[in-house]
């Protein structure tokens, strides 16, 4: 088709494309910035964040001193000097002044009677020096003696993120696998088999798609409490099912009532029970549906706060990353080395499971994800 | 698909009703193994899985050997559990294992969503009836002071900026996006990134954000920019009430960073589900790409902006983490959830608390409706 258009009309549709990468590129940079920002902190040092922003890690150029020099004594200060070229009264010097060529600048430094100057130097700057030891610092439990830059050494305690990772670990897997479990048998119910009150349940579970999960927090506090569930993995286990059943129960129901019906029948007459016809059939056939869910509640549960935050509480043996990670925020909020650290390790896991498995991840995402 | 091989069962139609009935003493005598068994198997089960929760709540092990029992605890006895009362009732005669099993598979699910989500509506309703205590009944008046207090009045505000902005702002930059993506040879890589903070905890976001927007110009590279260009001294951003209301806006960006992979994906789909023909005929009767755009892709993926759109909405109205981590609801950026978690977790008043909670759910019974009435229509159940 390319061939017969005019040539004026192709040299339009290649700038279209230009502009199109372009515009394209501009959002996925700004989209990116923050997360390398972030990245990039992690690994530098307490001082070097203070003192100069994350971006000064790429090459840029920066005035660097080159030589320190006095002006003859005998030079008047309360007029327009010339020093080296350079042209100023005593003020302009002491902001600065550039000498001609621009390369150079010439800085006042100390008094005014001593006549002392520096000079400076447009020069290629990169890469401060980069460190590992906020990571050891964050992820490990003992304590750090951490050299200040005027030599001093502080004791601090590590913040044992090795722990609460594994917590959110153990948070995590039965929150997600629990209710997938629940979801598929009720899902496979709601299908194919028939009882009274069907139809209900299975409104119920559709209005409940959208409910806020903060009209469910008092009361369950309250449950929690009397039955001794609040800080223990089981209690938030099952408000983590209880939170993602509806959402569960309606993808995979969506699934599994689309599967041939005539597949299900065969095996009936071959005598087949339900529970047999679930376990061989329908859960190897509806391994794509389980996938999307399972992603998109493994992200949801490790990357939840309120949840943690209320029905674990201040237990730290059962304390999440989000949870520390918030805590840290709001305790040490000026301790950006550790805080960059720490979140890239809360973020990695769920990094890791969106690249290798974006595939299912938006295939979830496109069954509908309404989420209370 | 390659079709999953079925196993031979056998213990279809072995249940109590294949044994031939004379008399209540030699039914018991000789099914009286089975009761056993049948008694025995759930014990032995519950047992079992008691001792797990007692191992796990009183366990001094390390701390991995912990997680790996949990684990496995906690998925094993879920399964274990269906598993049993399949047993039990597979022991049972035709009738009531046709009647009785489809509970086995609903029942769990009914039951959490019984306990965890729909008696709460009730339960939250009911205790917004009393004081703060819990003790004497005031009728609405929590409501009333819900409706008349300043600090509602800010979040109720603050909410609705919240819809408004984030919503429509998430909208036109996923819609912008995908249309972009579509046309690009990058397209697969540029989708990547832009959804990469989807996947990013909203705390994680919050401490992204905070560095941003930090007053130190050598932290934040939002006020590096700004001191840069305009010479003036740093802001704070959303850390304190210099910009009220505008603050809202800045933890805005923070959701719609992390939102609009989602509304992305979704667009790029819907666009690639308009037929080409449509597109070539539009061409060829000499439309520009604007047109297009306007006239023929925007309405032709109304219903995927519709959903996008009320799925960000109720999102944006229960938005929790991002204020908490970010200003813990000062400087005026409170908003309905950090209100109720605010009173009822900070200023234990259980009363108001939860009568906020209701105030939530109010909110979005007319998107619970829209999805009743459409599935109503879609007739699932014949």
């Amino acid at each position: 088709m390319s061939s017969t258009q005019p040539k004026q009309q192709k040299s339009r549709l290649q700038i279209g494309a230009i502009l199109i990468n372009v515009s394209l590129a501009l959002l996925v940079i700004a989209w990116t910035i923050p997360t390398i920002g972030l990245l990039v902190s992690s690994f530098r040092t307490r001082f070097d964040i203070q003192t100069s922003g994350w971006w000064s890690f790429f090459p840029h150029q920066e005035w660097v001193k080159t030589e320190v020099f006095e002006i003859p004594a005998d030079l008047n200060r309360d007029g327009v000097m010339n020093i080296r070229g350079a042209q100023g009264t005593f003020e302009e010097f002491r902001a600065g002044v550039s000498t001609p060529d621009g390369k150079q600048r010439l800085i006042w430094i100390g008094n005014k009677r001593l006549g002392k100057l520096e000079v400076q130097q447009q020069q290629w700057i990169s890469g401060y020096s980069l460190t590992l030891d906020n990571y050891k610092q964050v992820l490990e439990g003992k304590t750090f003696e951490i050299k200040q830059p005027d030599g001093s050494v502080v004791t601090e305690q590590g913040d044992n993120f090795i722990g609460y990772f594994l917590n959110s670990l153990t948070v995590t897997i039965p929150a997600t696998v629990i209710p997938i479990l629940i979801a598929a048998f009720a899902a496979y119910g709601f299908a194919w088999m028939t009882f009274p009150g069907r139809k209900t349940f299975f409104t119920i579970v559709v209005a409940l798609l959208v409910v806020p999960l903060q009209i469910a927090l008092v009361p369950i506090l309250r449950d929690y409490v009397s039955l001794n569930l609040n800080g223990t993995f089981l209690g938030i286990w099952l408000a983590h099912t209880g939170f993602g059943l509806p959402l569960a129960t309606y993808l995979l129901y969506n699934y599994i009532s689309g599967l041939p019906r005539d597949i299900l029948e065969s095996a009936f007459i071959d005598g087949a029970s339900h529970f047999t016809i679930f376990r061989e059939l329908i859960l190897p056939l509806s391994v794509p549906a389980l996938a999307s869910f399972a992603i998109f509640q493994f992200l949801w549960v490790w990357n939840d706060y309120l949840v943690a935050l209320i029905f674990i509480g201040a237990k730290p043996d059962v304390q999440v990353l989000t949870m520390r990670i918030a805590e840290m925020v709001g305790s040490r909020g000026n301790d950006w080395h550790l805080l960059t650290a720490g979140a890239f390790v809360s973020m990695l896991l769920p990094l890791v499971v969106f690249f290798s498995l974006q595939r299912f991840f938006v295939r979830g995402l496109l069954a509908g994800s309404v989420k209370g | 698909m390659q079709e999953p091989k079925l196993k031979p069962t056998s213990n279809v139609g072995s249940g109590a009703s294949a044994v031939g009935f004379k008399g209540p003493v030699d039914w018991l005598a000789t099914n009286l193994f089975r009761i056993l068994l049948s008694l025995f198997v759930p014990l032995l089960t519950f047992m079992g899985l008691y001792a797990g929760f007692i191992f796990l709540r009183d366990s001094q092990a390390p701390k991995g050997v912990i997680a790996v029992v949990a684990i496995i605890w906690g998925v094993g006895g879920v399964a274990a559990l269906y598993m049993v009362s399949n047993w039990l009732i597979e022991k049972l005669g035709d009738v009531w294992r046709s009647r009785l099993l489809p509970f086995v598979f609903v029942g769990p699910a009914v039951a959490v969503l019984m306990w965890y989500l729909a008696l709460p509506t009730l339960r939250t309703f009911w205790i917004s009836l009393f004081d703060a205590d819990n003790v004497a009944f005031v009728g609405l008046s929590n409501y009333l002071a819900v409706f008349t207090d300043r600090n509602m009045f800010t979040a109720f505000r603050n909410n609705l900026m919240w819809i408004v902005f984030g919503a429509s702002l998430n909208v036109i930059f996923g819609l912008l996006i995908a249309v972009l993506a579509d046309r690009s040879r990058f397209e697969g890589v540029a989708k990547s990134l832009i959804f990469v903070p989807y996947a990013i905890s909203m705390v994680g976001a919050g401490v992204i954000w905070n560095m941003i927007y930090n007053v130190n110009p050598n932290v934040g590279m939002l006020n590096a920019i700004y001191t840069g260009l305009t010479g003036n001294e740093a802001i704070a951003w959303t850390a304190s009430s210099q910009l009220q209301p505008w603050n809202n806006v800045f933890l805005i960006f923070i959701s719609i960073w992390l939102q609009t992979g989602y509304a992305m994906v979704l667009f790029s789909a819907a666009l690639k589900s308009i037929p080409a023909d449509l597109l070539e005929a539009a061409r060829v009767d000499g439309a520009n790409e604007i047109q297009i755009f306007f006239q023929i892709m925007i309405p032709y993926i109304m219903g995927t902006i519709i959903a996008v759109s009320t799925t960000i909405i109720i999102f944006t109205l229960k938005i929790f983490d991002v204020v908490q981590v970010m200003t813990g609801g000062q400087f005026s950026t409170q908003v309905i959830a950090t209100q109720f978690y605010r009173e009822y977790f900070t200023s234990q008043n259980s009363g108001y608390g939860s009568a906020i909670a209701i105030v939530l759910l109010i909110a979005v019974i007319p998107v619970m409706l829209y999805n009743l009435r459409s599935f109503g229509e879609r007739e699932a159940f014949k």
